[in-house]
């Protein structure tokens, strides 16, 4: 058969990988601080005699983006967004730092700040920050956690660690959602990052986006079954034209 | 066969619980010391399908990976204790905690529940009771022969009884506050009891130790905002709307290649 079946049949797995990311984006539409998926087709020339005319289309996934998601006002007291390009930190199960914009804390049954799947939230120092009991807690905009009890003054009980990942070490996503940084050891705290207590922010997906490019990709994807079809056709005059020889 | 049916299909899922939860809100909107929820959404794990900077010759390294998330789920529903509305009524068994705190009722398997409702009512013997019937912890029994009823900011409860000028203390409305009030489990009935998530309740005079002081003759409405529900529910909607198109489009795909 035509060897153009195959190129038909990447381009398809790569219009299928592309639907499952958009997908991806669109099931996460309502996913506090969430990062949409950025998605790139990559061409992969083959190499050899004879075999250059061939180019194969590869789907990729080249990182998040960076556009803050939008901000909602719940006004509870351990909600808190992030501004600018500031991350919370926190301790990932496999006990390393890890970073999150999903600013929806928690005070587990010890008193301990957590996120809202029960993570530590860390602290400048990298310890937990733990709250005493009976205090209502409030977030600062530096992320100074203080907590008062009763007609006391207030408290700082733990500043969130809030970290700006730079150029030379960007944000990769690990396979549990977390982001790392790429090199792999924990960023250093940012003292001029800031939060807005009170709010949330909401996933940064841009539904328009992901709904056109579920319809280019569709289509994409119906023209990647049509060249299979040319593919079979052209096979099939071939095979009747050596039937009428023999 | 094809992934984004299923991510989609996580999607849909997840939105269909945050209506739900909605629809509990919206329900409960007008009763007494309900607390409202949300659902709390993260993304599920991701597959790499081709890890990044995996070498392509001796020269190169691959830019891009290809990761794909498996879609979202649902992983708390999160409630919120903030203050609700104080209604005043004229009712003077009404009592409502501004502040932090729960009343504590002796449920009817002896343990100890939790509620924001302060609409209390007497019961044929006298006792201080919920609209469910739940005896006030520690009981509270008022004389049948009291001519009126007060409860003080401390939770102290004092009556008149004919023939006795000074007031008479019959007991104190004690409060139980958690570190993490939103662990509690709901039982109905304007109920929360105890559980692993919440902590060890901290029992005490209402007014002392970070416990709200209460406050007769007022009832805690439900702190539901209407208005918010309304727009989550637009918002659900839609999102709702847009997962089950990427179902349709993958099935039109799928459509295609049954089509070869």
């Amino acid at each position: 058969m035509d060897r153009l079946i195959y190129t038909a049949m990447t381009g398809a797995n790569a219009a299928a990988n592309r639907q499952a990311v958009l997908s991806n984006n669109l099931a996460n539409v309502s996913t506090n601080g969430f990062r949409a998926q950025l998605a790139t087709y990559r061409a992969v020339p083959l190499r050899g005699e004879g075999a250059t005319t061939r180019v194969f289309a590869l789907e990729a996934s080249a990182g998040h983006s960076t556009k803050p998601g939008p901000a909602m006002r719940t006004d509870r007291a351990l909600d808190a967004m992030a501004l600018g390009d500031a991350w919370f930190s926190v301790q990932g199960l496999d006990g390393n730092e890890a970073y999150t914009r999903n600013g929806h804390f928690e005070v587990n049954a010890e008193g301990v700040l957590t996120t809202g799947n029960g993570l530590q939230v860390l602290s400048s120092d990298g310890s937990a920050i733990t709250v005493p009991a009976g205090a209502d807690v409030s977030i600062s905009p530096d992320g100074n956690i203080s907590a008062k009890i009763g007609n006391q003054p207030a408290n700082s009980v733990g500043r969130l660690k809030l970290v700006v990942p730079t150029a030379e070490d960007p944000l990769k996503r690990g396979d549990d959602g977390l982001f790392r940084a790429l090199s792999g050891d924990p960023l250093n705290t940012e003292d001029t990052a800031r939060v807005h207590p009170g709010m949330l922010e909401g996933s940064n997906v841009n539904a328009i986006e992901a709904m056109v490019g579920m319809i280019q990709t569709a289509r994409q994807f119906e023209a990647q079954m049509r060249l299979m079809q040319t593919a079979e056709s052209n096979d099939r005059a071939a095979g009747q034209l050596l039937s009428l020889q023999g | 066969m094809i992934n984004s049916l299923w991510i989609s299909k996580t999607g849909m899922e997840a939105q269909q619980m945050q209506l739900d939860v909605i629809s509990n809100n919206l329900a409960n909107v007008s009763t007494n010391g309900f607390k409202k929820s949300h659902a709390v959404f993260e993304d599920l794990m991701y597959q790499n399908l081709r890890q990044v900077g995996t070498a392509v010759n001796e020269q190169a390294v691959l830019p891009t990976g290809l990761q794909i998330g498996l879609g979202v789920r649902t992983v708390a529903t999160s409630r919120s204790f903030s203050q609700g509305n104080l209604q005043q009524s004229s009712n003077n068994l009404d009592v409502a905690i501004q502040g932090n705190g729960f009343f504590q009722v002796t449920m009817s398997d002896g343990t100890v529940g939790y509620t924001r409702d302060g609409a209390f009512q007497l019961d044929n013997q006298g006792r201080l009771v919920t609209s469910g019937g739940l005896p006030v912890l520690n009981g509270i029994t008022v004389p049948a022969n009291a001519t009126s009823l007060a409860i003080a900011q401390n939770g102290e409860v004092t009556v008149q009884v004919p023939g006795n000028t000074a007031p008479q203390p019959v007991g104190t409305i004690t409060l139980a506050s958690f570190i993490n009030p939103a662990g509690l489990e709901p039982k109905g009935q304007n109920l929360y009891a105890e559980s692993v998530a919440s902590g060890q309740p901290n029992a005490g005079n209402a007014g002392e130790n970070g416990l709200g002081g209460l406050m007769q003759g007022f009832v805690e409405t439900s702190n539901v905002n209407v208005v918010q529900e309304l727009v989550t529910m637009i918002q659900t909607q839609r999102a709702y709307e847009m997962n089950s198109k990427a179902i349709q489009t993958s099935d039109q795909m799928l459509q295609k290649l049954g089509q070869l």
